[in-house]
């Protein structure tokens, strides 16, 4: 991997890895500051082609428990992650998947109605899948080899080739 | 950026100690800005908490703590008390669950749908179901599976001691082998059973009502208070814990003077109408004289040929029960009263008709009543409906605040309280929405409620929470009864609050049927 960006493209690429790393670790970190937050009511809401997936989960307090686990961790992993610039392309793919997961859990699609109100009005197109398009442009254009802790692993790849 | 800085010079920019460094500012960059969210997200963590501390020391309620553990209620003592079941149907199902006791049926439906654990985890009451009487054989096989062969809170299936079934309950309470009794059979032979129980000498949890007249009521109330047995009646409500948090609102006087208690009892279905002669499929339930021993089912009620539609939708006639008054109006009646000790009000009038269930029904599915306290300065409302299932809440009215009280508890402080009058003007206290919320469960007081947080504490929960962990408040209640015959004291639901809920919806049935205005001699203890 070579470093072709020009200035500008860079740092609004790691800014965007960055800013994204912020909003991942702050829901971690209020999910896992707040004892009592569980995904179950987030998960009673889907609809759509996941809501067999999330009937399963929701069915059992075990698989809830690892569910609200991985979900947490998985957060402020991949915020870390794209923060510190460490394992970032991973973190962005990562990233995708959970972020898809939500969306197909709650699309907004006309006729799916939802019993919790929605920050904004969205058709289709909401802010999860944006989030998640950019964290997909991210991986397809990484930085983290150049601005970010990854630079080391990236160095050290090149002097053992 | 860096380019335009850099000085021109390529051989100082190429010695090996600034490219370290350049790269090691460049590998590190996002650390300042990690640091900058450690900083903004503790400095956000610490505003929520201050906004909730000075919202609590504005109530006077710092010390408040959400519930977490049910105090002072450990079994103590191995000894294994021997209980007898008067009445097996679906509320003895359900308070055998609470004993300890489910059958294997039960235990695959709970593991399929995940709730086994939380039940295996409730505490093992050391007692053993040893008797079943019940006038229906399929009730009785029933309850005799549950105990010979049912799963135990220990986790072993099957008993090491006898279970008998009993074909009357008098034959029951002739045997020494039984300590104590559960009375769960329609509520004409509630009061009847409880009297002769005690009398036998047996302890008695009695589900309500507790009396469908007067007399049987003042003689069920001699007959416990000169027994030394200890009573308790169904009454599981109370056992949530948030009702320890709603109990010191009101000693803290946080909603003011309390003028006006709104109960309402809502549901629009067949079965909440009482209609369950039928299964799910729609056929006739079982049921004839082969299975079912009618003259004792009837008891000291009038004498009327066999009926399937009475057997089974008992409630519906008052031969049996007080339809909504005994078997809605008490839960709320015993919620405030536990909350407020009000006790038996000076009149009582009850007003309605029956509006929507056009079958042979004696009770009304449209009921209001209106129960005057004097003494207290304040009005009980109870309005109920079989018609509409839309929830109006339990809501208790002072002039500085309201507090609604289900499964999970809000207060709202008022526009114009006195009290706030400060705290509302400086937006310290909000009105538009709770401004304190507890839920079972959370193990915190939530007094900056988020609209998510809202939003579920308007659901409603069927299990109270302790240390996180879902608990059956009929466990709790059944708990209690026993902690007091092993180790005495006088459980929450009591022959005295039973006595004065008796009275209470004994006035509001007489004014129903009579259509006046009721009221209690307090001298004579007579309702006039």
């Amino acid at each position: 991997m070579n470093n072709n960006y020009s200035s500008p493209q860079l740092w609004s690429l790691v800014l965007l890895r960055l800013f994204i790393g912020w909003h991942f670790l702050f829901e971690g970190l209020s999910k896992f500051m707040n004892p009592q937050w569980s995904s179950l009511g987030f998960l009673r809401e889907s609809k759509w082609i996941m809501s067999g997936f999330a009937g399963w989960v929701t069915s059992s307090s075990e698989v809830l428990s690892v569910i609200d686990f991985l979900n947490t961790w998985g957060l402020m992993a991949i915020g870390l992650g794209l923060m510190l610039g460490l394992f970032s392309r991973p973190a962005s793919a990562f990233g995708v998947i959970l972020l898809l997961m939500y969306y197909l859990n709650c699309p907004p699609l006309t006729g799916l109605e939802y019993s919790l109100p929605s920050d904004g009005n969205y058709l289709i197109i909401n802010k999860t899948l944006i989030e998640a398009l950019s964290l997909f442009v991210l991986f397809l254009f990484p930085t983290s080899h150049v601005i970010g802790l990854d630079l080391f692993l990236h160095r050290r790849k090149q002097v053992k080739n | 950026m860096t380019k335009n800085n850099e000085p021109k010079s390529g051989e100082k920019m190429n010695r090996p100690e600034n490219r370290n460094r350049r790269t090691l500012i460049k590998a590190l960059a996002g650390v300042p800005l990690l640091g900058l969210f450690a900083y903004e997200a503790s400095k956000n963590r610490s505003y929520a908490r201050e906004k909730q501390n000075r919202v609590l020391r504005e109530l006077g309620l710092e010390n408040f703590q959400a519930p977490k553990t049910q105090p002072g209620l450990q079994v103590k003592g191995g000894n294994r008390i021997r209980i007898g079941f008067i009445g097996f149907g679906t509320r003895a199902i359900q308070l055998a669950s609470g004993m300890g006791f489910i059958s294997l049926e039960e235990k695959e439906l709970r593991q399929t749908k995940g709730r086994l654990d939380s039940w295996m985890m409730q505490e093992n009451l050391q007692v053993e179901i040893a008797g079943i009487c019940d006038v229906f054989d399929p009730n009785a096989k029933i309850g005799m599976d549950i105990a010979q062969n049912g799963l135990r809170v220990n986790g072993k299936p099957g008993t090491d001691y006898p279970v008998k079934r009993y074909r009357s309950y008098r034959e029951m309470l002739d045997d020494p082998e039984i300590d104590a009794v559960v009375v769960a059979t329609p509520d004409h032979h509630h009061a009847r059973i409880t009297t002769d129980s005690v009398k036998a000498g047996k302890h008695v949890y009695c589900e309500k009502s507790i009396a469908l007249n007067e007399d049987e009521l003042n003689e069920v109330y001699q007959a416990v208070k000169s027994s030394g047995r200890v009573f308790q009646l169904g009454h599981q409500i109370t056992q949530n814990v948030i009702f320890q948090q709603a109990k010191e609102i009101i000693r803290k006087n946080i909603l003011g003077k309390i003028s006006l208690i709104e109960t309402t009892s809502n549901r629009n279905s067949v079965n909440g109408a009482w209609i369950r002669h039928l299964d799910a499929d729609g056929n006739p339930k079982p049921g004839d004289l082969n299975i079912i021993d009618w003259d004792q089912w009837l008891g000291s009620s009038p004498k009327v040929p066999f009926s399937i539609d009475r057997f089974y939708n008992w409630t519906k006639f008052f031969d049996y029960d007080t339809g909504m008054l005994g078997q809605l109006f008490t839960h709320e009646y015993d919620a405030i009263n536990q909350l407020l000790r009000i006790g038996i009000p000076k009149s009582a009038v009850s007003s309605g008709g029956i509006y929507y269930w056009k079958d042979n029904r004696e009770i009304p599915d449209v009921l209001h009543c209106v129960f005057e306290y004097p003494e207290r300065e304040l009005s009980l409302l109870f309005s109920a409906t079989l018609s509409s299932s839309r929830p109006r809440g339990r809501v208790i009215m002072g002039n500085d605040g309201s507090m609604n009280l289900g499964e999970s508890l809000e207060v709202t402080a008022d526009y114009d309280s006195p009290q706030f009058k400060k705290q509302i003007e400086a937006g310290i206290i909000g009105t538009s929405g709770p401004m304190l919320t507890v839920m079972p469960g959370s193990g915190e007081i939530d007094a900056v409620t988020s609209a998510t947080e809202k939003y579920y504490a308007s659901r409603g929960l069927t299990d109270t929470f302790i240390n996180g962990h879902p608990v059956d408040v009929t466990h709790l209640h059944i708990k209690e009864w026993i902690n007091c015959i092993r180790n005495g004291g006088t459980p929450s639901d009591d022959i005295e609050k039973a006595y004065e809920e008796g009275i209470t919806v004994l006035m509001a049935h007489k004014s129903y049927i009579e259509k006046r205005r009721v009221e209690w001699d307090p001298v004579l203890k007579k309702i006039i």
